[in-house]
C-alpha cells in the first residue's frame, strides 16, 4: 500500500475535488468546539483540532432515520403496507476522524452487523464509508484509547491514516477503499525515507504523551454477579442527573428507540437515538420498570460497556478511550474511576 | 440485503374477545403474500412483534401452534397506545407482523419425557401454542404424560375456554384448571393459587420438564414448589417479559446482564436465569 505526502493546500484542494465523487465530511470549528459536516462551497475545513465534541457516529447512524413509510389512507391500495424509505447509500469520505472513533465503529459493527442480523441502514452507509484518520499529535489529558486496544496513531478500522507532519500530510493507504481515494487526489508525492521516519518519530511522540492509563485487562475475569451486586453503584450515582449526554456523545453508545409520526394520512416509521440513562427505555406496559432506579441505570451503562459486552464478544470492553464522555459529564463522573472501582472490588 | 423490521402484511381475519373484563382478544391473522407464511416459519414459545402503523410494534408471543395452518393468532393484552388501538381494529383491517422471533421451548430435549405446564393469567399464550402443538397426531407419541395447571383470578378470565374444556375430556392430557376465587355454583374444577394447585396435582418430576409462564408473583411460588418436588433448575423452564423494540438484540432496552431476551431469550432455564443479574 502507498504512502503519499501533499502539502496541506494540496490535500484541501484534493479534497474538494472528492466531492464529484464521494458525499465529503470534515471537521469544522463551530463557536467553542468542532462537529463533523458535509463539505460544500462555503465550508472552511479545519484539521487543527483535538476532537469534536459529538463523534462522528451520526454519518452512519443518525439521530433520526426514516425507516419506513406508509399510508394510513383506507382508499390507498397499499394502506396501511410499510415500504422502505428511499434513500441515497453512495459513497462518502468522512476526513480526519480520530484513530477512537474508527475504532468506535469497529465497536459498533459487532451490533449492527452480525450472523444472525444485520442492520441495513447501518451496514449500507458504513460499507459506503471511507474513512480518512487523523493521528493525534497532542492527544487530550482525558484520552485513554491506548489503554482500550487502541492508539494516537492506531491503524484499525481506517482507510488511510493521515500524519500531520507540521506543513505537510503524509497519508497511508490501509485498505484498498483508502488506495482508491488516494488515487483520485491530485499532487502529492511518493513519501521518502525521511518522511516516513518523521511520521514514526510523531507516533512515538504521541503515544508517549498519553498520560492517561488505566487496566482493563482484569475485567473479563471478573464474577458479574459479584460487580452487579458491589456496593459503590449507589454512591457513584448519587451525582448522576440521568442527562444522557454520556450516551449522546459516545461514539460506541448504540441504543435506539422506533416511533410511528403521522401527519395526516402520511406515516414514517422512524428511529432515534435512545439512552439506558432515561427510566421510559425499559418501562413495561404494565408498570413494571426492571431499571426504575437511577442506579440501576448508570450500573447497566457501565456494566454494558465494561462487563456485558466483554463476555459477549470476547474483544475487550465497548469502549474506544476517546474520553468525551469524562470531558462532558456535567457532574464530573468518569469512567476510567468506574474501571478502578470494578478492578478493586 | 433483508430487512430484518420490515413486517409481513396481514389482515385481521378475526377477533374473539376472551374475558369478561374484555381487555384481552385474540386476534387471527392471515398474510396477504401467501408465501410470506412460509417464511414465517415458527416454533412454540416464539414471539412476533405486532406492526400497527401510526401507532408502532408490540412483542407478543405466538398462541397458534405451527400445526394450524392458514393463520397465526396472539392474544393481547390492552395495556398502551399500541395494544388499545389494535383492539379497536376491525376484521378486514390491514397491519403488520414481524417475525418469529427469540427462541422457544426446548422441544428436544422435552422429547421422551412428562411435560408439566403451569401457567397462570394472560401469560398462557404460548403454552396454548404449546399443547396444540403436542396434541397434534404427529407430535403425541414424542411427549409422555402432559400435565397441566392453568389458573387465572375468576373463570371469566380463562383464555380459550372452549379448548380448556375440550382437552378436559381428553385422555392424552392431565388438565388442572384452577380460579382464585369464584361464587359460580357449578364451577367444577379447583380453586386455589396456582402454586397450591400444583404441589395438590404434580407428584413427581421424575423424568419431567416443567414450563412455568405467568406473572412475577405465581412464578416466585411456583419456584419452590417445583424444587421441593426435585425439579433441578435445568428442568424449570421460564420465558420472560420485557420492554422491546427491534425484536434482534440491537436496540440495546432488553438486556438482563449480556443476554437479550428478545434474542437470546425469551425462554430460559431457571439454571441460565441464577447466572443472570437478577434485573427483570
Amino acid at each position: 500500500m502507498e504512502n503519499k505526502v501533499f502539502s496541506k493546500d494540496e490535500w484541501l484542494e484534493g479534497i474538494k475535488a472528492l466531492q464529484s465523487e464521494y458525499k465529503v465530511f470534515v471537521p469544522v470549528k463551530a463557536g467553542d468546539f468542532h462537529k463533523f459536516v458535509r463539505l460544500e462551497e462555503q465550508t472552511i475545513p479545519d484539521l487543527d483540532y483535538q476532537n469534536t465534541r459529538l463523534s462522528p457516529k451520526s454519518l452512519v447512524y443518525p439521530e433520526s432515520e426514516r425507516m419506513f413509510e406508509f399510508s394510513t389512507d383506507e382508499n390507498d391500495p397499499d394502506y396501511n403496507i410499510l415500504k422502505e424509505a428511499q434513500k441515497d447509500f453512495g459513497p462518502q469520505a468522512i476526513i480526519g476522524l480520530r484513530p477512537c472513533d474508527a475504532h468506535g465503529f469497529l465497536i459498533v459493527k459487532r451490533n449492527f452487523d452480525n450472523p444472525e442480523y444485520k442492520d441495513p441502514w447501518w451496514v449500507r452507509r458504513y460499507e459506503a464509508s471511507t474513512l480518512v484518520g487523523l493521528g493525534c499529535n497532542e492527544p487530550c489529558g482525558t484520552c485513554f484509547c491506548s489503554s482500550v486496544g487502541g492508539g494516537p496513531f492506531d491503524e484499525e478500522g481506517l482507510d488511510v491514516l493521515l500524519f500531520d507532519l507540521e506543513d505537510q500530510y503524509l497519508a497511508k493507504a490501509l485498505t484498498e477503499k483508502g488506495s482508491t481515494l488516494l488515487a483520485k487526489l491530485d499532487g502529492g508525492s511518493e513519501a521518502s525515507d525521511k518522511e516516513l521516519s518523521k511520521a514514526e518519530e510523531v507516533k512515538k511522540a504521541a503515544q508517549e504523551k498519553i498520560s492517561s492509563k488505566v487496566d482493563t485487562s482484569k475485567l473479563a475475569d471478573k464474577d458479574v454477579l459479584e460487580l452487579f451486586n458491589a456496593p459503590f453503584w449507589e454512591d457513584l450515582a448519587f451525582a448522576c442527573i440521568n442527562c444522557g449526554t454520556c450516551t449522546f456523545l459516545c461514539p460506541t453508545c448504540w441504543c435506539f428507540d422506533i416511533q410511528d409520526e403521522v401527519y395526516q394520512k402520511i406515516g414514517d416509521r422512524i428511529r432515534n437515538w435512545d439512552a439506558c440513562m432515561f427510566p421510559l427505555f425499559t418501562l413495561h406496559g404494565s408498570g413494571h420498570n426492571p431499571r426504575s432506579e437511577k442506579f440501576q441505570r448508570v450500573r447497566q451503562r457501565f456494566m454494558h460497556k465494561l462487563k456485558y459486552y466483554v463476555d459477549k464478544y470476547g474483544n475487550g470492553v465497548q469502549c474506544s478511550g476517546c474520553g468525551r464522555c469524562v470531558q462532558f459529564c456535567p457532574v464530573n463522573i468518569d469512567i476510567r474511576h468506574v474501571i478502578e472501582l470494578m478492578n478493586s472490588h | 440485503m433483508d430487512n430484518p423490521y420490515l413486517p409481513y402484511p396481514v389482515r385481521i381475519e378475526e377477533i374473539i374477545t376472551e374475558t369478561e373484563d374484555k381487555n384481552l382478544k385474540t386476534f387471527k391473522f392471515v398474510f396477504l403474500n401467501p408465501e410470506d407464511e412460509e417464511k414465517f416459519s415458527y416454533i412454540p414459545g416464539q414471539f412476533a412483534e405486532l406492526s400497527v402503523p401510526g401507532k408502532g410494534e408490540i412483542p407478543i408471543g405466538i398462541a397458534s401452534s405451527p400445526t394450524e395452518k392458514g393463520f397465526v393468532s396472539f392474544t393481547v393484552n390492552k395495556v398502551g397506545l399500541v395494544t388499545t388501538h389494535l383492539h379497536n381494529m376491525k376484521v378486514g383491517e390491514i397491519m403488520g407482523i414481524r417475525g418469529p422471533l427469540g427462541n422457544w421451548y426446548p422441544w428436544e430435549e422435552m422429547e421422551g419425557k412428562n411435560v408439566v405446564i403451569i401457567g397462570g393469567g394472560f401469560a398462557f399464550t404460548t403454552l396454548r401454542s404449546s399443547i396444540v402443538y403436542m396434541l397434534h397426531p404427529d407430535n403425541r407419541p414424542k411427549f409422555e404424560d402432559i400435565i397441566v395447571v392453568y389458573g387465572a383470578r375468576s373463570p371469566g378470565m380463562l383464555l380459550y375456554k372452549d379448548e380448556l374444556a375440550a382437552w378436559e375430556q381428553r385422555d392424552d392430557i392431565q388438565m388442572h384448571i384452577t380460579v382464585d376465587a369464584t361464587d359460580d355454583p357449578d364451577w367444577k374444577y379447583n380453586v386455589g393459587f396456582v402454586p397450591t394447585i400444583t404441589e395438590q396435582k404434580i407428584t413427581s418430576s421424575e423424568n419431567a420438564i416443567a414450563i412455568v409462564c405467568g406473572p412475577p408473583i405465581m412464578i416466585k411460588f411456583t419456584q419452590p414448589v417445583l424444587e421441593k418436588l426435585g425439579f433441578p433448575p435445568e428442568r424449570i423452564i421460564l420465558s420472560l417479559e420485557m420492554r422491546m423494540k427491534c425484536g434482534i438484540g440491537m436496540c440495546g432496552r432488553c438486556n438482563i446482564g449480556d443476554q437479550y431476551v428478545c434474542k437470546d431469550g425469551p425462554v430460559f432455564s431457571l439454571a441460565q436465569l441464577k447466572k443472570m443479574p437478577p434485573e427483570y
